[in-house]
């Protein structure tokens, strides 16, 4: 960090530089705030006159890669949950997957006490699971999960030494979101990042832009459908043309392609401009946005067939395992990232040390 | 880049043939392959290190005339020049010099087109950000963007390969010998002849020629790779010569700096704010004559005079956080005799110079701005300007190397960057840019981010001519 400091040349590329320069000397908690505003795009390890094999060995981006992986443990509620991160993420996710279906499967087949395979008809999820057995348990998990990033976010809050008042500057809160949510950084000002290779694409900042934004679709879809059953009490299924399915298929075409393509560029990627110890919690993530979507979808287009029961428990249980390892996984990096952003925003306005000319 | 012998048999003759790989060898390449011809760069470094000196480069100075996108207010040719003929004291061919001036603007657009990138200029370098543009991500990223163009327009570049001779007959250029690693020299032929690999700031035995021993305490801040080989060639098949074989451009460094590359971060902008002496515990110069970035690059040459080519800058913690921060962290004592015992200074020396030097500063209104009033009175050499006393603890100290950057001696060229040989003719298909020719216009001195101008205006030049000599 002292030599990107005395050197400067890779300013221009993200707010992580003029961030670093505002500093004299790095402490802990400046190198955590410093590596949450990266984006891992590269642009610095390809134009870095010190990358290895020069003496100096600097790769930028591993090692920031390698202090966020770091805070994210750090940062985890409850503390033991953290190992989570240490273990292969995809071999977690994967676990946990084919847990929750094996435990739905045997909880309606206890309900009903029947079979998933002869289905109940045109659509009636709720004769698979109950709706109030299923509005509950996700209740419960969401809550978890929700209470799980507060607390990683007033840990890597308090730990930046900002103070919760400093929220209070909407304008630059404001601001630090709009560069998180457009993905600024990933722009490299308009010519796209060094990624997957040494040539500039923009291909990474749009597949996450399908990722995210075909999320949150889908998080609408569940908005819009649970406001038409609880406030004007329209029970599921929905039409085709719906709002709840109109939403949630965009979303999840979005959230197939999103990902697949974060899968590719991921594969295609130099290995050098990031931490491969990584790779596992990466890649469960995408897996399980990836089959949450793949399932979404055709539980949408056989919701009248026989396969439907299987379908709905495949995509309840794909849906709790993605609720379930959000704050211990690849997602965090949402949140901290963000915060990143909205703390920069607010420094942006102070002075850069340097020799005044 | 696939089997390197098999592309020589395929092309047994190249149109232009280019020996170096930076900003005016990749000028001059692009330029000529963009007008159809069959081109191919010589680079004696491997990938990684491709580029030269340029990989270390930041910027360039570019002239204009009202407010750009990444340089303020207007930069005209008549203050430029004159900011040439101050630092050169007149050495300079005021043609080649204005061609440099006047083609920097469209340098500017024609590097965009290339995919390079340009920024503001960066914290701390405020004073250029009215002459230079910074390229984004500096030289390296810059050099990226040539190389990626470069490829898409079916250029050839061997990495690893050195040139080792040059068939020049009666002022005709004909083939280059060269070696790749431990393989067998073979030839290439070429219609025509573009050298841009700069100078022999990195022959260390070349630089001792010069410079005696003392050469041996010399750090060279930029590449391993610019051993002055084809400078040298071009001189013995007889190729005019311009510009003192002796000097070459040093500023002071960290001490503790990498023989060989180890660029920007090394510099130490705290001489200014402090004293500097030498291993016998004496000031030697006067440390506040003018604004830093106007007096570092003679620093070099006064430490290289020094004994053991070694100084040291003392500062005291009233000045930390006025300079940019340098890779080396500053050897720190709570005394000032501790610190010069830390860094191996005869302490009781170091004492009285520190001791005489706080009595004889005049206090005024410190400003490191500005030429502040902050000066000594009764003291030899004089510290003009920034003069603090020495006095608060903890008390930091840096080591001061000469640091080389480029060497002065050049090949003698006219306005087509033909060069021009002993018995006066003009070779009709030998071409030079960068580095190697820059001493026509740059005689002695520098002026930050002009040697990417000469590089960049006289690479496109030789680019175009060689496509024309290649062509006939």
């Amino acid at each position: 960090m002292t030599i990107c400091n005395a050197c400067r040349y890779c300013e221009g590329y993200c707010a992580m530089f003029p961030a670093m320069e505002r500093r004299l000397v790095f402490t802990e908690a400046d190198l955590n705030y410093l590596a949450n505003l990266c984006h891992n795009c590269s642009e610095c390890y390809y134009a870095c006159q010190y990358a290895p094999p020069h003496e100096y060995e600097l790769n930028l981006p591993r090692m920031l890669a390698q202090i966020r992986m770091k805070t994210y443990q750090q940062y985890a509620w409850p503390a033991p949950f953290a190992r989570a991160f240490r273990k292969n993420g995809l071999v977690v996710s994967l676990a946990l997957l084919v847990s929750l279906i094996a435990a739905i499967f045997s909880g309606t087949a206890l309900a009903r006490g029947g079979g998933l395979l002869t289905s109940p008809g045109a659509g009636l999820f709720y004769q698979i699971i109950p709706h109030n057995v299923m509005v509950g348990v996700f209740s419960v998990v969401s809550l978890f999960v929700m209470l799980a990033f507060l607390v990683g976010f007033v840990r890597f809050w308090s730990e930046a030494g900002e103070g919760f008042g400093a929220l209070l500057h909407i304008s630059a809160v404001v601001r630090g979101f709009i560069d998180a949510l457009s993905l600024k950084y990933m722009s490299s000002a308009g010519a796209g990042c060094t990624d997957p290779g040494e040539e500039r694409s923009m291909s990474r900042r749009w597949f996450h832009h399908l990722t995210f934004y075909g999320f949150m679709l889908c998080f609408a879809s569940t908005s819009v459908a649970a406001f038409y059953s609880y406030l004007l009490g329209w029970e599921a299924p929905y039409g085709y043309f719906s709002v709840p399915v109109i939403l949630g298929t965009l979303g999840g075409i979005g959230l197939l392609i999103g990902p697949a393509g974060l899968l590719l560029l991921k594969q295609r990627r130099n290995p050098e401009t990031g931490d491969p110890a990584q790779s596992g919690m990466d890649v469960g993530f995408i897996a399980l946005l990836f089959t949450t979507s793949l399932t979404g979808l055709l539980l949408l287009a056989l919701r009248h067939t026989d396969a439907m029961g299987v379908l709905l428990v495949i995509h309840l249980g794909a849906v709790m395992a993605l609720f379930l390892t959000l704050p211990y996984g690849k997602f965090v990096h949402g949140i901290y990232r963000t915060a990143a952003l909205v703390r920069n925003s607010l420094e942006s306005k102070r002075p850069i040390i340097g020799i005044g000319e | 880049m696939g089997n390197e012998a098999d592309v020589v048999e395929r092309y047994p003759s190249f149109d232009v043939v280019v020996a170096g790989a930076g900003n005016a060898a990749l000028g001059a390449a692009l330029t000529a392959a963009k007008r159809g011809l069959n081109v191919i760069v010589l680079e004696c470094s491997p990938w990684e290190f491709r580029g030269g000196n340029s990989r270390h480069t930041r910027n360039f100075r570019c002239m204009h005339t009202a407010p750009t996108s990444v340089q303020t207010e207007a930069y005209g040719e008549e203050e430029y020049f004159a900011d040439l003929m101050r630092v050169t004291g007149g050495q300079t061919d005021e043609e080649l010099a204005r061609i440099t001036i006047r083609q920097s603007p469209e340098c500017f657009d024609w590097m965009s087109r290339q995919g390079v990138r340009f920024q503001p200029s960066l914290g701390g370098t405020l004073h250029l950000g009215r002459t230079n543009a910074f390229f984004l991500g500096g030289g390296k990223a810059l050099m990226n963007s040539y190389f990626a163009a470069a490829r898409k327009l079916g250029i050839t570049v061997f990495y690893d390969t050195e040139v080792i001779g040059l068939d020049i007959d009666g002022g005709i250029f004909r083939s280059v010998t060269v070696r790749q690693k431990d393989g067998e020299p073979f030839q290439i032929q070429g219609k025509a002849l573009v050298a841009a690999s700069g100078g022999f700031e990195s022959n260390l035995e070349w630089l001792r020629e010069a410079w005696g021993p003392t050469a041996d305490n010399f750090l060279v801040r930029g590449t391993p790779y610019n051993k002055g080989r084809v400078l040298k060639l071009m001189l013995e098949q007889g190729v005019q010569q311009i510009g003192d074989p002796t000097q070459c451009h040093a500023v002071a460094i960290d001490g503790r700096a990498p023989k060989f590359d180890g660029g920007i971060v090394t510099r130490l902008d705290c001489v200014p704010l402090g004293i500097v002496v030498n291993n016998r515990g004496e000031r030697f110069y006067d440390e506040g004559e003018d604004l830093w970035p106007k007096r570092y690059a003679i620093w070099g040459r006064l430490v290289a005079q020094q004994p053991d080519q070694i100084g040291f800058s003392i500062i005291d913690s009233k000045v930390i956080g006025r300079f940019m921060p340098s890779v080396f962290p500053a050897i720190r004592a709570n005394t000032v005799a501790e610190l010069a015992a830390k860094m191996g200074l005869p302490v009781d020396a170091v004492l009285a110079t520190v001791d005489l030097y706080n009595r004889s500063v005049i206090p005024g209104s410190f400003d490191h701005n500005v030429l502040d009033d902050c000066h000594t009175e009764g003291l030899t050499p004089k510290k003009s300007h920034w003069a603090l006393p020495i006095d608060k603890a903890p008390f930091f100290g840096y080591p001061l190397r000469p640091g080389i950057t480029f060497t002065y001696l050049a090949v003698k060229v006219n306005s087509k960057s033909e060069v021009l040989m002993q018995d006066g003719r003009t070779a009709r298909n030998i071409f030079a840019a960068g580095e190697i020719m820059a001493g026509n216009i740059l005689g002695k001195g520098y002026l930050a981010g002009f040697g990417m101008t000469i590089g960049i205006v006289f690479g496109r030049i030789a680019g175009r001519e060689s496509a024309r000599a290649a062509a006939q």
